[in-house]
């Protein structure tokens, strides 16, 4: 590959200039047990070529038959996206020539996809909410894998020969296109990012894919085109491949904005194309030329009849669908009496669940939050783990803070406890046991550290009982430290002030 | 006794062997001696498979003793066209390109065949992937016709027709596509029948056009086809394509037919698949067949398919265009003969194309070229969409003649038996032998083809019956009354008359 | 498929229809992978030309009222249950491979696709 300099243009630059349009597609890999069009089991990390039957093998003779767990998949996930069902459907030939294409073909939907002009909000992380048109979500299936042996890199240039495994040709996919997706701005690599995030939230709130991007289950290849203003028509777009991480979402589109403004800057034409991200280095490279004139020579598949899913199946598949994502967040908000900041960063920290669970457990959602995005965020951090990792469980928060209201420990208290629950001495009640962290509440020893302060500082009586009520904060001081911290501050000052008069 | 037994009906045969008669091993081993015999002459057979056979009819043999009740056709031996898949036998779809392929697996025809317990005696030869009406393009040479060694005996099953017409075989299995069983079936003096698309499984059969395909019995009698159509028909789970249903009382109505009486059937003469272009020969064999049904009691009016001559037109698009997207799979990657391209790099694009350009017979890229530039980007409205749709109107012209009658015939083919060569220069001449075929596979009905006499030529001639889809019993019960008919006009089968085959002396007489 | 439009199928088509050139026949078998001679090819586009003039026809009767058929027999909603079945022996799946390595199929380089 020879070394060019590839001009680009600032992002902000680019971005005042011309304005992005992007369309986004994603594959998911379903989550069911057998091959889209065979009985072939489906399970990770298989040694190659052992879960084909001759049907994902493309083996002369053989025919495919739909698996209707996967139509149901693919039903559930157009009603999350707030698709039309199609009334019937059929399967198409996709033809192209391709060793890890068993038949050379793909059974794919062509003109007919079983879910069709649909919808999704997706919130970017200021809060701001934008809606991505879907135009359609098909059924389709998951080609071979190559690996390629010899040659430099292991890539394809320069590879001596390639070795295929079957194991992964004919699992259900479901492809989602968007519409072209306007009016983003400088936005575009946020909005980009975000609904692939939210796919991916959705398909595991579905529970029809594992939903890893770094498995594979779930991929997304970028389109991009520039034009000169949003009335301007559109530019020719490249897609880019490869993008295996929501930051590289992002990232590459940020990047194919900067390059692209600088051919267009420069009086040149964007080659419409297939690009290739790369990670490492954060850029596209060139890969075949993406002619339209790539023949598919669509038809619809003779060996599969007609899908045409009774309205009454939708519905049930309807009614059963979970509460999404979004929808799941509003209302817990809600509920929880957040503002929109706040809720953000719960979001964001990834603690949704574990203040619901906390909830439930009997704290308030103030209380909740307080612990989880303050101590335990803290503690998170320092010790470089996510919120889940923490040894502590919702439960034992819930616990935690019921200590806290009931007085039998305060927060500085509660601080302590909390270290030793994180250390695995145990639940809360058994921690302030063992340590002796309880809140002394018997009036008789608080007396008599009372006593014994104002022994020590006798001239605070006098000023007291003139009216000035500020040394009485030493007093409380000295009964704490007397007490290591274990005493109820406001019982001791009214003690205090009982005791003085 | 070894003629004896080959010169037998299938239903024959099961009877002697039912009763103890006869052991299936010895059945077994008379068509293989007679397979020794002629078939170095008749080339019908591409692989015979002696062991396996053999094997099965011991296996038969031994629980048939034991008392075990087995199928009726239990023990008697069978042919298979190579485009059918035989697990742990070579299947050629009569190409190079599988020159030596082993499938792992078995047809769900041939699972049921061989739980019913049918030795199954070889492998017959075929057009290459199952596209001719000659077996003239196979890549393993020739089959011959048993009436006239010079002359074809039909494609693209030409191998399991001559098999069955030179008694190597009482039984034998063919697929039609376009008239693939019923045409062989008129030029060699056989019956074939295409059943109902649906009516058979599909799973291991070697796909040509997958919207046309059909597998379907090869024999010499019709209750023998209507035996076997029974044995391989019904629904399959693999198959999405199959009719969810069992099939209709087939082998009832062929006996049934057999007794004689047509009073009240109304046949269908379409008036397009008759007069010019039909040799003489066949026209008066057809007529008197005409006769003999009217004898019987059927009322006999001419009804008019009018898309009909467009059936072929929307055939040789509808066909290619499935063909070359069905046999893009072989491509030396996973099975099959790998070339490499003799000069410059060996990529993998360059090793399929080198693959498919020296693995391919002429006829077959022909079709793949036609069927890819028939659904290239801007030409599918033209040609593929326009055809779908022709197939829409000849399926109503179907139903329109359906309403009026119970069978539609025709001749199975317009000519008899051409001579090797005659037709290989002209492939659109080559195509008109399926013009009478072709409707029905296009509308999915099922269709027969009952030997009808021989031309002024000697040759045979086959007169077709069609019945609508899923009423496979009409055409057999017509087809066995004409059969009946005829037979006894001719005071026996057809095949009596045939020419004694020269048979190759066996090297343990020697 | 692109929607039913019988103007865009017209005249036009129609003259170009039924000449079918080397040209296209070598840009067509490249397409579906076909290593041609320079001999065949000749052949062939003299036969297919000849072919494709006869088949032609077809298009007069397809018009835009007449739907399409693409299946035979009217059948929808055929499903499989989830359930796995045995898959395929790995040994029986490589056995017949033309070049098999490390339980893989191996073909040769791969070049110009992604």
């Amino acid at each position: 590959m020879t070394a060019t300099t590839v001009d680009l243009v600032d992002y902000a630059d680019a971005t005042r200039r011309y304005d992005p349009v992007i369309g986004i597609e994603v594959h998911v890999e379903l989550g069911t047990l057998t091959k889209m069009f065979c009985p072939a089991e489906v399970s990770f990390g298989a040694e190659p070529n052992t879960q084909v039957t001759p049907v994902s093998l493309g083996l002369p003779g053989a025919l495919p038959v739909v698996n209707g767990k996967a139509v149901e998949y693919a039903i559930r996930i157009g009603l999350a996206l707030n698709c039309e069902i199609a009334e019937t459907c059929r399967f198409a030939r996709k033809n192209y020539f391709y060793p890890d294409v068993p038949k050379n073909f793909q059974t794919s939907q062509y003109d007919e996809p079983i879910a069709f002009d649909g919808w999704i909000d997706v919130e970017l992380e200021d809060g701001t909410v934008f809606r991505v048109e879907i135009e359609r979500a098909h059924m389709e299936e998951d080609a071979g894998k190559n690996t390629h042996v010899g040659g430099a890199t292991g890539r394809i240039h320069g590879a001596e020969y390639s070795l295929v495994d079957y194991n992964r040709a004919g699992i259900p996919l479901v492809e989602i296109v968007t519409r072209p997706i306007t009016g983003a701005g400088d936005r575009a690599p946020e909005v980009a990012r975000a609904y692939v995030q939210t796919l991916r939230d959705i398909f595991r709130a579905l529970d029809v894919s594992e939903a890893r991007m770094e498995r594979g289950n779930v991929r997304a290849d970028v389109n991009l085109s520039l034009r000169p203003t949003p009335e301007s028509p559109l530019g020719t777009r490249t897609e880019t491949k490869n993008v295996n991480s929501f930051r590289s979402v992002e990232r590459a589109v940020r990047y194919e904005v900067s390059r692209q403004a600088a051919v267009l800057d420069a009086g040149g034409t964007v080659i419409q194309e297939t690009r290739h991200w790369h990670e490492d280095t954060g850029v596209t490279t060139s890969g075949r030329v993406k002619s339209d004139a790539e023949d598919y020579r669509y038809f619809p598949e003779p060996d599969l009849v007609p899908i045409a899913p009774p309205r009454d199946w939708i519905e049930e598949i309807r009614a059963g669908l979970p509460e999404l994502p979004v929808a799941r967040r509003r209302r817990l908000q809600g509920e929880w009496g957040y503002a929109d900041a706040e809720m953000r960063d719960v979001v964001n920290a990834g603690a949704i669940d574990l203040i619901e669970a906390t909830v439930a457990a009997g704290t308030s959602a103030a209380g909740a939050r307080k612990w989880w995005m303050g101590e335990l965020a803290r503690r998170a951090k320092q010790d470089d783990l996510t919120l889940e990792a923490l040894s502590v469980t919702p439960a034992q928060i819930a616990e935690l803070q019921g200590l806290v209201d009931t007085g039998r420990i305060n927060d500085k208290l509660a601080r302590q406890v909390l270290e030793g629950v994180l250390a695995g001495e145990g639940d809360p009640e058994q921690v302030v046991v063992a340590r002796g962290l309880e809140v002394v509440s018997d009036d008789g020893a608080l007396l008599a550290a009372i006593d014994e302060a104002l022994a020590a500082q006798p001239d605070v009586v006098e000023k007291v009982r003139g009216g000035n009520l500020g040394p009485v904060g030493a007093i409380i001081g000295a009964v704490m430290k007397a007490t290591r911290g274990q005493a109820d501050a406001a019982r001791v000052r009214e003690l205090v002030l009982e005791r003085i008069g | 006794m070894t003629d004896d037994l080959t010169r037998l009906s299938a239903a024959d045969l099961a009877g002697r062997l039912r009763s103890g008669e006869v052991s299936s091993v010895d059945a077994t081993q008379a068509h293989l001696d007679r397979i020794a015999a002629v078939d170095g002459v008749v080339n019908a057979f591409l692989h015979v498979s002696t062991d396996d056979a053999l094997r099965t009819a011991r296996s038969v043999d031994e629980r048939r003793a034991a008392g075990e009740e087995l199928h009726p056709l239990a023990g008697v031996p069978i042919a298979v066209k190579d485009v059918v898949v035989t697990q742990g036998m070579p299947t050629t779809a009569g190409s190079k390109i599988l020159e030596g392929w082993i499938p792992p697996y078995d047809a769900t025809l041939v699972e049921k065949i061989r739980a019913a317990g049918l030795p199954i005696l070889g492998k017959t030869n075929m057009d290459e992937f199952a596209m001719g009406s000659s077996t003239e393009h196979s890549a393993y040479g020739n089959t011959r016709n048993p009436w006239d060694l010079d002359r074809i005996p039909g494609g693209s099953g030409g191998g399991s027709a001559a098999a069955v017409a030179a008694f190597e075989a009482p039984l034998a299995i063919g697929t039609d596509t376009g008239g693939s069983i019923r045409q062989p079936g008129a030029v060699t003096g056989t019956v074939g029948v295409k059943p109902t698309y649906g009516g058979v499984s599909r799973y291991g059969l070697i796909a040509m056009a997958s919207s046309l395909d059909q597998a379907g019995p090869v024999t010499r009698t019709v209750l023998d086809s209507a035996l076997l159509h029974e044995l391989i028909g019904g629904p399959d789970r693999r198959d999405s394509t199959s009719i969810p249903e069992a099939l209709p009382a087939i082998v009832e109505a062929a006996r049934q037919g057999a007794t004689g009486d047509l009073t009240g059937v109304r046949v269908g003469v379409v008036t397009e698949l008759t007069g010019e272009g039909y040799q003489e020969g066949v026209s008066a064999r057809f007529a008197q067949s005409l006769d003999l049904l009217r004898g019987l009691g059927a009322e006999i009016v001419e009804v008019s398919c009018p898309h009909f001559e467009y059936a072929l037109g929307a055939y040789y698009l509808i066909m290619p265009s499935e063909a070359s997207s069905n046999l893009a799979k072989f491509d030396g990657m996973r099975f099959g003969l790998r070339v490499e391209p003799e000069e410059g790099p060996v990529t993998a694009e360059r090793v399929m194309a080198a693959t498919r350009g020296a693995g391919f017979g002429d006829e077959v890229k022909r079709r793949i070229i036609l069927g890819t530039y028939a659904l290239s980007a801007g030409y599918y409205d033209a040609y593929y969409g326009s055809a779908q749709k022709v197939r829409t109107l000849i399926q109503r012209d179907f139903a329109a003649a359906f309403a009026q009658v119970d069978v539609l015939v025709s001749p199975t083919a317009p000519t008899t038996a051409f001579r090797f060569g005659e037709k290989l220069d002209d492939p659109l001449a080559m195509y008109l032998n399926d013009v009478a075929t072709i409707p029905a596979n296009l509308a999915g009905v099922p269709g027969m083809s009952v030997p009808a006499g021989l031309s002024d030529d000697g040759l045979p001639v086959g007169f077709q019956i069609l019945a609508p889809a899923k009423a496979d019993d009409r055409m057999y019960r017509v087809g066995a009354a004409l059969e009946a008919a005829l037979e006894t006009s001719w005071g026996g089968p057809l095949l009596d008359r045939a020419p004694v085959l020269p048979t190759a002396l066996t090297e343990q007489e020697g | 498929m692109e929607p039913d439009v019988a103007t865009a199928s017209g005249p036009t088509r129609m003259a170009t229809m039924s000449t079918i050139s080397r040209d296209e026949v070598a840009r067509v078998a490249a397409l579906a992978r076909i290593d041609l001679r320079p001999e065949e090819l000749d052949r062939l586009s003299g036969e297919l030309d000849v072919i494709v003039d006869a088949i032609a026809k077809v298009s007069e009767v397809a018009t835009p009222d007449v739907p399409a058929t693409s299946h035979p027999l009217p059948l929808t909603n055929v499903f499989r249950d989830d359930i796995p079945q045995p898959a395929l022996p790995v040994a029986d799946v490589l056995a017949q491979a033309p070049s098999a390595e490390d339980g893989r199929f191996a073909v040769p380089q791969i070049l110009g696709e992604e």
